[in-house]
């Protein structure tokens, strides 16, 4: 049984109905004539079924319809068209500190996120010490939420979510947050999740992240779909070439292509990289002072470009 | 619809912990910044009483009997209709940002907020009858007899809660447009003058308005120690039950397309 299935699903938004422009507009609109609704399709006939232990990773440009299609998910939206079907308990994190109530203290605020998660007040009880201290927050408790950092509050909202237990967990661009500990902590912390048999879904703009931890992927573009796989590495490459060359894939052979393409780019680039390195390296064995720095230099050489000592430095290779 | 009920029921139960959570933060939020805290609760229907007994006791209450609670009467059942309705009636705007994002029933939200108002009422309701005792009301039995209309009026404060938070969620001009219903319902409401002016037919036109008859209940017990007829009383659960029956028939209808309009 699959753990979350989305089929055909599409989610439309309406503009410029009767409360968006008002009466006025709306009375003069109607009697020149002028009146439309403006159709807004967030998400298309979006298809996709995940099972217990995957981790679907969801790229696509701004605006691809990501968030929505989560909203869809964890129902809080309704689709316009098709079915989501959802088994277990999900924890959702979109735009991670909304939700939370500025006025009131930390404490506060995570039990009542704790709460609107599902969650009883016997497991906050128990699991409280632990949000905390995962968050990092021990000596901010009875601080008031709005005087926290970005960071903290974020760290907040990651630590409830993910410390807690449940089936499947959505993560919407939430594992940029914090500082680079806490990011490496929070990473961590999802491969364990995952590995213990759970379901995610992770959108995220860092394409690397994405590689790391999924094991599917659904690629998004302006509400269609471009394609729906398991084949992570080949996907991602394609779609990061495709950022550059803004040539959306219609078949597997330009996927193909563009994996193909950012190879041979990021190739290059590796290779234009080591040159400049190379570059600098020969100019210290040329006018390197302290005869150290220059053996240095010729034993990196020797391994990374051995031909270039091997043309330039005869006499310094015996 | 039993079925609707029971769900409705089991959701409840699962999320009685967040209810709970919503109250609290509802009742932090309501007296933040405040000096006197709750105390307000029971000061502000007192000041409102003190200014009306000012202005209107010599110019109505001359030939009633304990004028101070027939206007008290009329006074807290009409504050706690235009609190809870009002509190109910932003309830889900004020909380866009999480119906947005996760997924709660947006019911609790409104429930949270006519608790609010309910705990407000209860403490008016102390002062009330210290009220009685000061003017030397006979207290009877019957006094029991006022947690119907009580009850009654949660309900439908909670009916029409639901028909205003949705109306609000579509149009903010809602808000405007029920301020002024309001100024002309509290007129309405004979809450500071009696009904002897009118002709016995007029009484008919008042008991359209059920605020009116809700507060005519109370005074009715509380004043002449009486107890209304079985009519009567149907026609209070009525009121009840057919604002309750279209606040849930609204939210049911339009539950999934709030969202779009926050």
């Amino acid at each position: 049984m699959s753990m979350i299935e989305c089929n055909d699903v599409s989610i439309r938004y309406i503009t410029g109905d009767l409360q968006a422009i008002g009466l006025k507009e709306y009375v003069m609109r109607k009697l020149t004539n002028r009146y439309h609704v403006k159709e807004f399709w967030a998400d298309r006939h979006i298809t996709f079924a995940i099972e217990r232990g995957d981790m679907l990773g969801i790229i696509g440009s701004n605006g691809a319809g990501k968030s929505t299609l989560l909203k869809a998910i964890t129902g809080i939206m309704v689709p316009t068209g098709g079915t989501v079907t959802v088994h277990g308990k999900i924890a959702a994190l979109l735009e991670l500190s909304s939700g939370f109530d500025p006025q009131m203290t930390v404490r506060e605020n995570a039990y009542l996120r704790g709460a609107m998660l599902g969650y009883t007040r016997e497991f906050m009880d128990a699991k409280y010490d632990e949000i905390i201290a995962f968050a990092e927050l021990e000596d901010f408790q009875d601080y008031k939420f709005k005087q926290l950092s970005s960071g903290m509050k974020s760290r907040l909202a990651f630590s409830i979510a993910c410390l807690v237990d449940p089936d499947i967990l959505i993560l919407d661009e939430v594992l940029s947050v914090g500082d680079g500990a806490f990011r490496k902590k929070s990473g961590e912390r999802m491969t364990e999740i995952l590995q213990s048999g759970k379901t995610g879904i992770l959108v995220s703009h860092s394409v690397n992240q994405i590689r790391e931890l999924s094991s599917k992927v659904l690629w998004l573009d302006h509400g269609n779909q471009v394609a729906f796989t398991d084949e992570v590495d080949l996907y991602c490459d394609a779609y990061e070439e495709f950022l550059q060359t803004k040539k959306l894939p219609k078949t597997h052979d330009d996927i193909e292509r563009l994996a193909e393409g950012f190879a041979k780019r990021t190739a290059a680039e590796r290779k234009k990289k080591a040159d400049a390195t190379a570059k600098r390296l020969q100019k210290i064995i040329e006018k390197g002072e302290a005869d150290e720095a220059v053996m240095a230099a010729v034993r990196i050489l020797r391994k990374s470009k051995p031909e270039i000592l091997v043309e330039n430095y005869q006499e310094l290779l015996g | 619809m039993g079925s609707t009920i029971r769900r409705v029921v089991n959701t409840f139960k699962e999320r009685s912990f967040l209810f709970e959570q919503l109250v609290k933060r509802d009742f932090e939020k309501r007296y933040k910044g405040t000096i006197l805290g709750m105390a307000w609760s029971i000061l502000s229907p007192l000041l409102q009483l003190f200014v009306m007994m000012l202005v209107f006791s010599q110019l109505f209450g001359r030939n009633v009997d304990h004028y101070v609670i027939y206007l008290f009467a009329g006074n807290i059942n009409m504050s706690y209709f235009k609190e809870a309705t009002k509190n109910g009636m932003r309830s889900l705007n004020a909380n866009a940002n999480i119906i947005t994002k996760i997924n709660v029933p947006k019911y609790l939200f409104l429930l949270s907020s006519e608790i609010q108002a309910l705990v407000n009422f209860g403490l008016t309701i102390l002062v009330f009858f210290f009220f009685c005792i000061v003017d030397h009301v006979t207290f009877t039995p019957k006094m029991i007899l006022l947690v119907y209309p009580l009850a009654c009026l949660t309900i439908m404060n909670i009916g029409i809660g639901m028909i205003l938070s949705a109306l609000f969620v579509f149009f903010r001009d809602t808000a405007y447009f029920y301020d002024i219903f309001l100024t002309l319902l509290n007129y309405l409401s004979a809450i500071f003058y009696t009904l002897d002016r009118f002709p016995p037919s007029a009484e008919r036109y008042f008991l359209l308005n059920p605020v009116y008859v809700i507060i005519k209940y109370w005074r009715v017990v509380v004043l002449n120690a009486t107890i209304p007829s079985l009519h009567y009383h149907l026609l209070v659960a009525f009121y009840a039950l057919f604002f309750l029956a279209i606040g849930c028939f609204m939210y049911k209808k339009y539950n999934h397309q709030f969202l779009y309009y926050f």
